[in-house]
């Protein structure tokens, strides 16, 4: 059935959906800047979430030995995927689960409403999921004239609220309690009007909303955290008990994932759900979490259906330099560790992934040409956090870089002249190359001084170093290099080049003292 | 050529390089050698931290625990594999069985049941002390799925010989392809402000009673 590949090799096949910044990522992130309850709200989240995982963490003596059991697992899963979903499969299919492949976004969400449809049914009830996010089923449904419940609190929120997701756990992060209670009062239907902002109330009244709703829903669809290949097992990780409602009680379950959500086998499971709880919410454990594998008779939904979908996954694994952005368990970790993203918040990055790994991921599931999307991989200041933090050690600001190196590549490849900064970068690399070059260069100091004016600022660089003066301004250069300075103070006496002289490289053991020494 | 087969090709052809498949280091922690009495008082802090209801019995003082337990509730749901013998004291208080209703094959207890019922009483699989979590596999004395969701209240029996301490020693108890619940305390939300709030879908209550001997 397998067996090598002999086709032509195609050519990656991008992913489409709410995978895009629309606009570029510095253009957004000021915008956002300037909210400051945005601010505030993300930043005493985010602060929350950082010391409960890291209070976890350090109580397991072996974290680091399960992150990298964790990565090596994933690295085998991304070598082996093909089979592996192979496997999935047969044994999904062989318990009364039925297999269906979804090329891209469009596809996945025709498959998913014709399904709805079969079932005679104008609603369904869903269970957070990022693969329904990103293929935008909900929007889609809607244009069909299906209705979809987000069940999740805080994509419920979100649906109430007409607004977008802006983290991937936590998708109303950006809310805090008393606009959750604003929103409740003015879109909840028949919501007590005394409702106070306190959580435990606000998650009451959204236990009271959606109850009716998971009692009589005929059809749910969900997103899964993990596959099993060697049992055909699906995996969904929850708290509220909405996922459980929604995979225990409707006759009909949809599932929509991402083909690099795979695991090989039973005990790789035991690695990450230590890794995924801990990193997440920082619990030891997340309240819930259900197994099924096709269909149980005479328990749960006998209609059970899985959408597999790969919308620029294939194109990602292509990658060798970024194929490991496909590890991601979708913690969200990183971003909570990240100073941009605590800053700018996840609606600057535009795609329904922000944060570090958003950065990467989106680039690589749509190409970095796509839109804005080149944007995205100069949204981080490098730091590292988001790696320190990955359960499953993707290097991410390694990946940052090779896409801004892919970003630069396909710019060049566009045009017919070389652009200013590839002037700037030919001129620099030739005048680092050796001392004699830089001697030369240096001779134009003065030449920065006559530019600085009386006052000695330069307060406008022309061209593209212009963005450099725009919120600073540049002092006067000296009037001379320490280079030229130090031939001058070590002028051998009969007048002999010095050891810097320009137009010298230095050989043999280097002076390192003054002129006492011998 | 149909999506499986293209997408199937996309994804050789993106391995051309063939990238090797790496040995996975297990050394993390794999089994424990705890005792019975670490065990279950591991759990029950950890249960504790959950707000959960723990209490730990003899084997012969459960019939006791569970009739103070369902002291004042109205129905309650059972599955038809947990022993009788469990609810002897209640029946008696009650003057025969009138409040349980069980949930058996070929007399399926309906949602609608479900939802008027105040309380559910299962048994349990497997649980992990360190995480503070219990997992139904649906056996027999732990029924359907949505016996144990439905009801606000879940009463769990959790046999002492049935504690792990981590969870890989647990998955070595378990089959994958049974449907599975992991349950570590009531249900809860840490949707607002990323504070944890218990009691949203799932039964906001949640009882242990861990079983000796």
């Amino acid at each position: 059935m397998s067996g090598t590949f002999l086709g032509m090799p195609s050519l990656p096949v991008f992913g489409t959906g709410n995978l895009h910044e629309h606009e570029p990522f510095p253009k957004a992130a000021h915008r956002e800047l300037g909210n400051a309850q945005l601010r505030a709200n993300l930043g005493h989240a985010t602060r929350t979430i950082r010391d409960k995982r890291l209070a976890v963490v350090s109580e397991l003596p072996d974290w680091e030995e399960l992150r990298d059991a964790g990565r090596a697992i994933k690295e085998s899963v991304m070598a082996r995927l093909p089979e592996l979903l192979e496997a999935f499969e047969a044994n999904f299919t062989a318990r009364g689960g039925t297999i269906h492949w979804a090329r891209d976004a469009g596809e996945a969400n025709s498959i998913v409403a014709a399904l709805i449809r079969d079932q005679g049914a104008d609603e369904v009830v869903k269970v957070k999921s990022m693969a329904t996010q990103e293929i935008g089923l909900n929007e889609y449904l809607e244009e069909q004239g299906i209705a979809a419940f987000e069940t999740d609190l805080a994509e419920l929120i979100v649906q109430l609220d007409h607004d977008k997701p802006s983290h991937i756990l936590v998708p109303a992060i950006h809310k805090n309690r008393s606009q959750v209670r604003d929103i409740f009062l003015r879109e909840m239907d028949g919501v007590d009007p005394g409702l106070t902002n306190d959580p435990a109330r606000l998650a009451a009244a959204a236990r009271a909303h959606l109850r009716r709703k998971f009692l009589s829903a005929k059809v749910a669809v969900s997103g899964a955290n993990f596959a099993l290949a060697d049992s055909g097992t699906l995996a969904v990780v929850e708290s509220e008990g909405n996922g459980r409602m929604c995979l225990t009680l409707p006759e009909t379950l949809i599932t929509v994932m991402g083909v690099e959500k795979l695991l090989p086998a039973w005990e790789d499971l035991e690695v990450f759900m230590q890794l995924l709880p801990r990193s997440s919410t920082g619990e030891r454990m997340n309240p819930y979490t259900s197994l099924w594998t096709g269909v149980t008779p005479d328990d749960g939904p006998q209609n059970v259906h899985l959408v597999l979908l790969d919308n620029g996954r294939s194109a990602a694994l292509a990658d060798e330099m970024g194929r490991s952005a496909l590890h991601c368990i979708r913690c969200s970790a990183c971003m909570n560790v990240c100073p941009v993203y605590e800053r700018t918040g996840g609606h600057a990055y535009g795609s329904t992934y922000p944060g570090p790994i958003g950065a990467i991921l989106s680039p690589l599931l749509t190409g970095i040409t796509a839109e804005e999307n080149n944007s995205l991989p100069y949204a981080s200041s490098l730091c590292g956090a988001c790696y320190d933090a990955c359960p499953v050690k993707i290097n991410i600001p390694d990946i940052l870089v090779h896409l801004r190196g892919e970003d630069v590549d396909s710019k060049r490849g566009k045009k017919k002249l070389p652009s200013q900064m590839d002037l700037g970068m030919k001129a620099a690399a030739w005048a680092l190359s050796s001392g004699k070059n830089l001697g030369l260069v240096e001779k134009a100091l003065p030449l920065g001084r006559i530019a600085a004016g009386p006052d000695k600022k330069i307060t406008k660089l022309p061209g593209i170093a212009a963005g450099w003066t725009q919120s600073r301004d540049i002092p006067a250069p000296p009037g001379q290099s320490f280079r030229q300075w130090w031939n001058k103070e070590h002028q051998a006496p009969e007048g002999a080049p010095g050891p810097y002289a320009p137009g010298t490289e230095p050989t043999g053991p280097q002076p390192t003292g003054t002129e006492e020494n011998p | 050529m149909n999506a499986r087969e293209e997408i199937l090709g996309r994804l050789r052809s993106a391995l051309r390089d063939t990238p090797a498949v790496p040995e996975v280091p297990r050394d993390y922690r794999r089994a424990s050698g705890l005792g019975e009495e670490q065990l279950i008082e591991l759990l029950t802090d950890r249960l504790v931290d959950y707000k959960a209801n723990v209490f730990v019995e003899e084997a012969a003082a459960v019939p006791q625990r569970l009739a103070a337990l369902l002291e004042g509730t109205g129905n309650y749901a059972v599955p038809h594999g947990l022993a009788e013998t469990v609810f002897a004291e209640a029946d008696a208080r009650d003057g025969g069985s009138g409040r349980r209703l069980t949930d058996a094959p070929g007399q399926r207890l309906s949602v609608a049941a479900l939802d008027a019922v105040d309380a559910v009483v299962t048994g349990s699989a497997v649980a992990v002390a360190e995480t503070g979590t219990i997992i139904l596999d649906a056996g027999p004395d732990q029924g359907r799925r949505v016996i144990s969701l439905v009801p606000d209240r879940h009463i769990c029996l959790v046999r002492a010989g049935d504690i792990t301490a981590i969870l890989p020693e647990a998955l070595q108890r378990l089959d994958a392809t049974r449907p599975q619940t992991w349950i570590s305390g009531p249900s809860a939300t840490s949707d607002i402000e990323l504070e944890r709030v218990e009691g949203v879908h799932g039964p906001r209550t949640l009882d242990v009673v861990i079983v000796r001997g």
